[in-house]
């Protein structure tokens, strides 16, 4: 009962990760580094608000979430829509840009155990034998509803449309008038704020770490490989497979196995189906 | 009527002394024998005099480390440029051949000087073999596997506790003479050097090259592609446990540091700044990036900050980098022209 329990957490957490990466990747075709380091920068973000200039719980979470997305959106528009489509320099600029941010926050003396984000609800609830706390099926709940948004963002509205035109074929979406480059602004914007969801969701659960934030890439880089580069259902299914298999290697094997899943789903997953098990990409873009 | 510079462009021209000593013609003037030896002499001289002229033990320290990533810088710009095998994984050879050595010397008592080149070669083989599996992948896919052998690699020392854990092994023999272990690495640096842009402009660096421009047409013409990038995967990856295996007998002490990101980071920032498709632009690179870095010491991650802020500035404004700017304005030159 735990297992099922803890699994389906964690996958969502990881699911929560991952989207901002997949949607990031599946529209501008950016692999983008920096995003376990705008998972951080957010949680720091929130931190200054409420206990630098204690705004209101509620402002900070939506103020975070803004100024994240806009610092995505520059860090796009001024630098990495430059590199745009050749993949090796926009990984290494991407991560450079992850290394300064990180590093910066590590030199400007965040660091150690004492930043933490209060919780939403205190208390707990018990599920079948074991306590919960609401924190954690808030994740749950939220998680699931921002998948379900984001569907039907891409579905029903103008932009997310466009988005998805984008994704499809971006010469095809030019000739029908789709700004890319703004698209692909409006992209990354999206996917620094999907980071700032996940870190307002997730942080409260421990400290705000530095490290975090390279754990957190590796994490959404698994998931989105796994699920196959540019699919967001993918990535939400193999969310679930890779939680899942973390939480039972915790309990099997012991903790410190649980980054070894993952990176071993990330080379097992390349050496055998480099699309991943969702894939959309041509079988000669990946492999010779 | 001509109004502001609108009717003017800038043209490049190759110097005429650059055009003469493209051939055998060269050999006919000292001048031109000059203007063909100069750089090289300068950049052979300038590394063997360096550690003359530096004050006190520490930047002799420095220079013997510029050289090591400079190692790692070529090996990466190597499988980069010439073969499209980009690898963010140089953190994966330093360890292995870092581990290699550290086990030669501490398990069977073998003197440093077998086993730095020992672990060169063996370790190129273990690194092929491993990354075998994933040659056939292209672009970001190779990117991202390379990324993560050396983070895997480094969980299971941890995990498993082999090779002396999260502390490493230590007591590790330095190289026996001060400026053997100073000169040495200084020479390997420049007969690798060398020894690269010879191999290039071979039949065999052709074929490479031809692989990265395009695979399918060289499989058309019933060549292996999987054999040839084995064959320079192995080169490019004896090279940085060369590298690795230098920089633990520099240090005494090998553990899973071998395995950070700096070895990774630092020669891509190299190789950019100094210009990647060189082969010097990444020594040159190094020459300025190491020092700027130990200089920066003082400030803790800050420097990281630096050089992660100067590799961003360099990909994304300056991505042709400073030794192919230098030979352009070293061969050719500009003027104004009339339309």
């Amino acid at each position: 009962m735990d297992i099922l329990i803890y699994g389906t957490i964690n996958s969502v957490a990881l699911a929560l990760y991952a989207l901002g990466f997949a949607l990031v990747y599946g529209i501008c075709r950016l692999p983008n580094f920096a995003h376990g380091a705008l998972y951080v920068l957010s949680g720091f973000i929130a931190w200054t608000m409420i206990n630098t200039l204690n705004t209101n719980l509620w402002v900070a979470v939506v103020a975070t979430i803004l100024v994240t997305g806009i610092i995505g959106a520059i860090i796009y528009r001024l630098f990495l829509i430059r590199v745009r489509g050749m993949e090796i320099s926009e990984i290494i600029a991407s991560y450079a840009i992850a290394l300064a941010i990180l590093e910066g926050l590590r030199w400007g003396g965040f660091r150690g155990m004492t930043y933490t984000l209060p919780v939403f609800i205190e208390g707990s609830i018990t599920i079948g034998g074991i306590s919960v706390d609401y924190q954690r099926i808030l994740v749950v709940v939220v998680g699931a509803a921002l998948v379900a948004s984001l569907w039907l963002f891409t579905r029903y509205t103008r932009v997310g449309l466009a988005l998805r035109g984008m994704a499809q074929d971006e010469r095809a979406a030019l000739m029908l008038g789709i700004d890319s480059d703004m698209m692909a602004v409006v992209a990354m914007g999206m996917g620094s704020m999907l980071a700032a969801f996940a870190a307002i969701l997730l942080l409260p659960l421990g400290n705000i770490v530095v490290e975090s934030g390279y754990n957190v890439l590796i994490l959404a880089i698994a998931v989105c490989i796994v699920g196959g580069l540019g699919s967001w259902m993918g990535a939400v299914l193999a969310a679930f497979l890779i939680g899942f298999a973390q939480i039972l290697t915790v309990v099997y094997l012991g903790a410190h196995y649980q980054m070894m899943v993952a990176l071993l789903a990330i080379i097992l997953t390349l050496i055998l189906k480099p699309s991943g098990l969702f894939g959309q990409q041509k079988e000669l873009e990946e492999r010779v | 009527m001509k109004t502001g510079t609108q009717e003017r462009r800038k043209e490049r021209i190759d110097r005429g002394i650059k055009v003469r000593t493209d051939g055998l013609f060269a050999l006919m003037s000292w001048r031109e024998l000059a203007y063909l030896i100069a750089p090289r002499l300068l950049l052979i001289g300038g590394l063997l005099l360096l550690p003359l002229v530096v004050p006190g033990m520490y930047w002799l320290r420095v220079i013997s480390i510029v050289c090591i990533y400079a190692l790692l810088a070529l090996s990466f710009d190597f499988l980069a440029h010439y073969v499209g095998l980009v690898s963010l994984g140089g953190a994966f050879f330093v360890g292995v051949g870092g581990y290699l050595t550290a086990l030669l010397n501490t398990e069977f008592g073998i003197s440093p000087l077998i086993t730095i080149p020992a672990a060169g070669i063996l370790g190129g083989v273990i690194c092929t073999i491993l990354l075998l599996p994933c040659l056939p992948l292209r672009g970001v896919y190779f990117a991202i596997v390379t990324l993560m052998y050396p983070l895997f690699l480094a969980r299971v020392i941890e995990a498993l506790n082999i090779l002396g854990g999260t502390d490493g092994i230590m007591g590790i023999d330095g190289v026996p003479y001060v400026w053997l272990e100073q000169y040495g690495i200084i020479v390997i640096l420049l007969l690798i050097l060398f020894g690269l842009r010879r191999l290039v402009n071979t039949d065999l660096g052709l074929v490479m090259r031809a692989v990265k421009d395009n695979d399918q047409a060289v499989r058309a013409s019933g060549m292996n592609i999987t054999h040839y990038k084995a064959l320079a995967v192995f080169i490019a990856s004896s090279v940085g446990c060369l590298a690795g295996a230098c920089i633990v007998h520099t240090y005494m002490w090998a553990g899973i540091s071998t395995f950070a990101l700096d070895f990774s980071i630092l020669p891509i920032a190299a190789t950019v700044i100094g210009g990647g498709g060189t082969l010097v632009g990444p020594v040159l690179g190094c020459l300025i990036l190491v020092p700027i870095s130990e200089l920066l010491r003082d400030f803790g991650t800050l420097r990281i900050v630096f050089y992660s802020l100067i590799l961003l500035g360099f990909i994304v404004f300056r991505s042709d980098g400073l030794m192919i700017y230098g030979q352009r304005k070293y061969q050719q030159f500009e003027r104004w022209t009339d339309i």
